[in-house]
């Protein structure tokens, strides 16, 4: 099976201003491979996959190249010989199920539309196929899951009706766009494992897109790694993560690798307490998100919060600065009890908390400019002078790595990661004791990510601010937090000094958590599932 | 030529230039208005003549000299009732997205009484209780004129407020007026202003429609409305008189309208069309 299914040849993609997207990628798919695509955001990742469909988002042209499906050329085709195409021979899988996901209908309904719609099956032939998918996926009562609404499924399972989708009119060649991203680790390997299976059974070509090293390393052949639209390196999976050539390639893996390890001067500093929170029980209308949690931070120590999405851990830091309020319990905060809500609490028991969000976007008000933004605290908090403010404001700036003259620029013209400094810059501008920073590298690039926990630290070391540090990445935990809580529905299942929760012997669910966060070695995967399989035996 | 940073189209040029003139008039009408607006100077409905180049009016009465007086009143009273009803609008809206939920359910619910009431009849029988004096008129249509506008500085706000860096106002302890001037409403404004010259057309016609029916603008203070409803009777007798007001009725909201309609497809405006679909 020497020929290729895809195959694109210079491929060229620019946005209507003339910006050169994608430049000029060459690439050959064969039945039953995995060709993982990987780079930061902006690498033209998505742009690549969308383009071997043939496909440009708004704003983006496809100006050059060949694109061609089984030797025929697509680009060639007429509008509704590629949309004959799309769905038939190649499939589009995307990063957020949910978004994808028409939530009126049935997901059989939706799963059964596109072979019916080109005329593959007929609705009984469509329905059938599309139960054995689900069984083949490993969804929960096959027969009866598509009867389900959207939002009737957790987003693990609906990534895997998406996946089923794809797979209808089945397609020749799959792209898959960060199709685990948006999952937490635990579901993320479940999702992998099926998506690896099921390519292999079907012996179906994948597009695999994503920005994570390790998840590619599991499901992937060969690994093309990109970087403005260009191709930085193309090989096996194997030699791009153990020798890889080339210097960009080499500093994605080994940032990746600093992950893995652990740190060594993270060592419990605990000093007198600033935080205590005893005993506290937050609730939304009928929903408990926080069931008798405890926690306490000490000055200039670094406390990290883990668990997955809805384990409560962001609902405990809006509990504590009085966002969320709590039913019963004590926050105590340098030695005073704090008020449960917000408009209770006085100017200063405000300054000395600060919070740092996980998307700068929308944490930084477009329509102000850096100044005013890392301004205002200063003069609200601490009365001073116009000439004085903008001093400070300067001075703020250096301290997190922005030139001076950032000042006078509106939020909207930086870079995510810069705006994450200006977010730090604000908090440190009311001079806080403590930060509450909540996913603060998530939304970001992992090699943006990687100077912004740097300069996190530094910051600590200069300034000795303490920091409650709330992520589900457990490769953060390891580097920075003295002590580390984890939590799990509500509540707070382990806690204790970083290296001794990182340590044996674990807590069951601290267990599974950290084995599910995947490794740079293509056989992890594998083996991680025979293990659990052999433990459930 | 560029306005705000952006390239008017052809027809917004049209909006541009119908508007400026009519401003242009209803600013310099003594100068320009070859006649006094309450001077009768010939007979009643005399024909388009060197003299009167539209003819006079059902007393005498240049009708080129009331068009542009009229212009001044229409237009004036139309545009101080729209900047009170959207002050108005604006600042309960915002109130209501960033308060409590009682706040924004007994505001909202206010609003939703007021707007079951058909506007005109709600306009006719406060008028009619009160009488027609300019400053009546002007906060009666700008009070029923500005739940509209509540409804959409709200449904604007409250997609404003959910954002992060309001929460970071409120958790620094910034009062409310603050966050609503320096956090929502810089974010609302695009929006806004496109709605204000919607408005501006609606209150400029529902001024005419009232004046026409005898409660707006009372004489001898020219205005487009009562112009029409003066000279109807003409029509009768095949003249044209009443055709110049209602046209300058027609060709100001027409021309607000190409203008609107610019603004609102810069704020609307695509990144780009797709090319290979």
């Amino acid at each position: 099976m020497a020929e290729a299914v895809l195959k694109l040849t210079d491929l060229r993609i620019e946005s209507i201003h003339g910006v050169v997207l994608v430049d000029n990628i060459s690439l050959e798919l064969k039945r039953g491979e995995v060709l993982g695509l990987i780079g930061e955001s902006g690498a033209g990742k998505s742009t690549i996959g969308l383009g071997s469909m043939v496909y440009a988002r708004a704003g983006c042209r496809i100006t050059g190249g060949k694109v061609e499906i089984d030797g025929e050329s697509v680009r060639d085709l007429s509008a509704d010989g590629r949309r004959d195409l799309r769905g038939k021979r190649i499939a589009y899988i995307a990063q957020s199920a949910a978004a994808s996901f028409n939530p009126a209908y049935r997901i059989i309904d939706q799963v059964c539309e596109m072979p019916v719609k080109h005329g593959l099956m007929s609705k009984a032939e469509a329905r059938a196929w599309a139960v054995e998918l689900f069984k083949a996926l490993d969804l929960p009562d096959p027969e009866k899951f598509g009867n389900r609404y959207p939002h009737q499924a957790s987003g693990g399972q609906l990534q895997r009706a998406m996946t089923a989708m794809a797979m209808s009119c089945r397609p020749d060649i799959l792209v898959f766009d960060e199709p685990t991203t948006a999952l937490d680790v635990t579901t993320q390997i479940e999702v992998l494992a099926l998506i690896k299976k099921l390519i292999h059974n079907y012996n179906t070509a994948a597009l695999y897109i994503t920005h994570d090293l390790a998840v590619v390393a599991q499901v992937a052949d060969r690994i093309m790694v990109l970087r403005h639209g260009k191709m930085v390196e193309l090989g096996d999976t194997k030699q791009i993560l153990l020798a890889p050539k080339t210097d960009y390639a080499r500093a994605l893996v080994s940032e990746r690798k600093a992950a893995d390890k652990l740190s060594v001067e993270a060592e419990a500093a605990h000093g007198e307490p600033l935080l205590n929170v005893q005993n506290v029980i937050g609730q939304y209308e009928h929903f408990i998100a926080v069931k008798n949690v405890s926690i306490s931070v000490a000055k200039g120590e670094t406390v990290a919060v883990v668990g997955e999405s809805g384990s409560g851990k962001s609902s405990l830091a809006r509990l504590i600065v009085g966002l969320l309020p709590r039913r019963s319990g004590s926050v105590r905060f340098g030695g005073k009890e704090l008020p449960p809500a917000l408009k209770q609490r006085s100017k200063d028991e405000l300054r000395r908390i600060q919070f740092i969000y996980q998307q700068p976007d929308i944490a930084l008000n477009p329509r102000q400019t850096i100044g005013e933004v890392i301004g205002r605290p200063i003069a609200f908090y601490f009365n001073h002078p116009a000439a004085e403010v903008k001093q400070r404001v300067a001075q703020l700036l250096t301290q997190v790595g922005l030139p001076e003259d950032y000042a006078k620029r509106l939020t909207t013209a930086l870079s995510g990661g810069q705006k994450q400094r200006v977010c730090i810059a604000r908090a440190l501008a009311a001079e806080p004791d403590l930060i509450i920073c909540d996913e603060p590298t998530s939304a970001l690039d992992q090699l943006v990510a990687e100077d912004i926990l740097k300069l996190v630290k530094k910051l600590q070391d200069e300034l000795g601010v303490a920091y409650l540090f709330i992520t589900h990445d457990l490769g953060i935990v390891r580097r920075i937090a003295h002590r580390t809580a984890v939590m799990l529905r509500g509540e707070m299942v382990d806690q204790g000094p970083t290296p001794k929760i990182f340590s044996p012997p674990f807590h069951p669910y601290t267990e599974r958590l950290l084995s599910s966060v995947p490794e740079m070695r293509t056989e992890w995967l594998d083996e991680i599932l025979t293990q659990r399989a052999r433990k459930a035996v | 030529m560029r306005i705000f940073g952006y390239k008017p189209t052809a027809s917004a040029w049209i909006g541009i230039a119908i508007v400026g003139i009519f401003v242009f008039a209803a600013i310099f009408a003594p100068w320009i208005a070859p006649y006094g607006e309450a001077d009768s100077v010939s007979d009643t409905w005399s024909p388009a003549s060197a003299d009167f180049w539209l003819g006079t009016d059902n007393i005498g009465r240049d009708l080129l000299s009331r068009v542009i007086y009229g212009a001044r009143t229409t237009i004036g009273v139309a545009l101080v009732t729209t900047i009170l009803s959207f002050a108005l609008g604006t600042t309960m809206g915002l109130l209501a997205a960033v308060s409590s939920k009682a706040v924004d359910q007994a505001l909202s619910r206010i609003v939703d009484v007021m707007l079951s009431i058909p506007l005109l009849v709600f306009a006719l029988m406060i008028l009619s209780m009160f009488g027609s004096s300019l400053g009546t008129l002007v906060l009666t249509i700008a009070v029923l004129d500005s739940t509209r506008v509540f409804r959409l500085a709200r449904s604007v706000a409250i997609n404003i407020v959910v954002l992060d860096y309001v929460e970071v106002a409120r958790l620094r302890g910034e009062r409310l007026p603050w966050i609503i001037r320096r956090e929502i409403l810089p974010n609302a404004m695009p929006p806004m202003i496109s709605e204000f010259g919607l408005r501006f057309c609606f209150n400029f016609l529902f001024v005419a429609g009232l004046s026409f029916l005898g409660l707006g603008i009372q004489p001898p203070l020219a205005d487009w409305g009562g112009m029409v409803r003066d000279n109807a009777r003409a029509i009768g007798f095949g003249l044209p008189a009443p055709i110049w007001p209602a046209l300058a009725i027609a060709l100001m909201t027409i021309g607000v309208n190409l203008i609107v309609d610019w603004i609102l497809s810069i704020n609307a405006r695509p990144s780009g069309a797709s090319a290979e679909m």
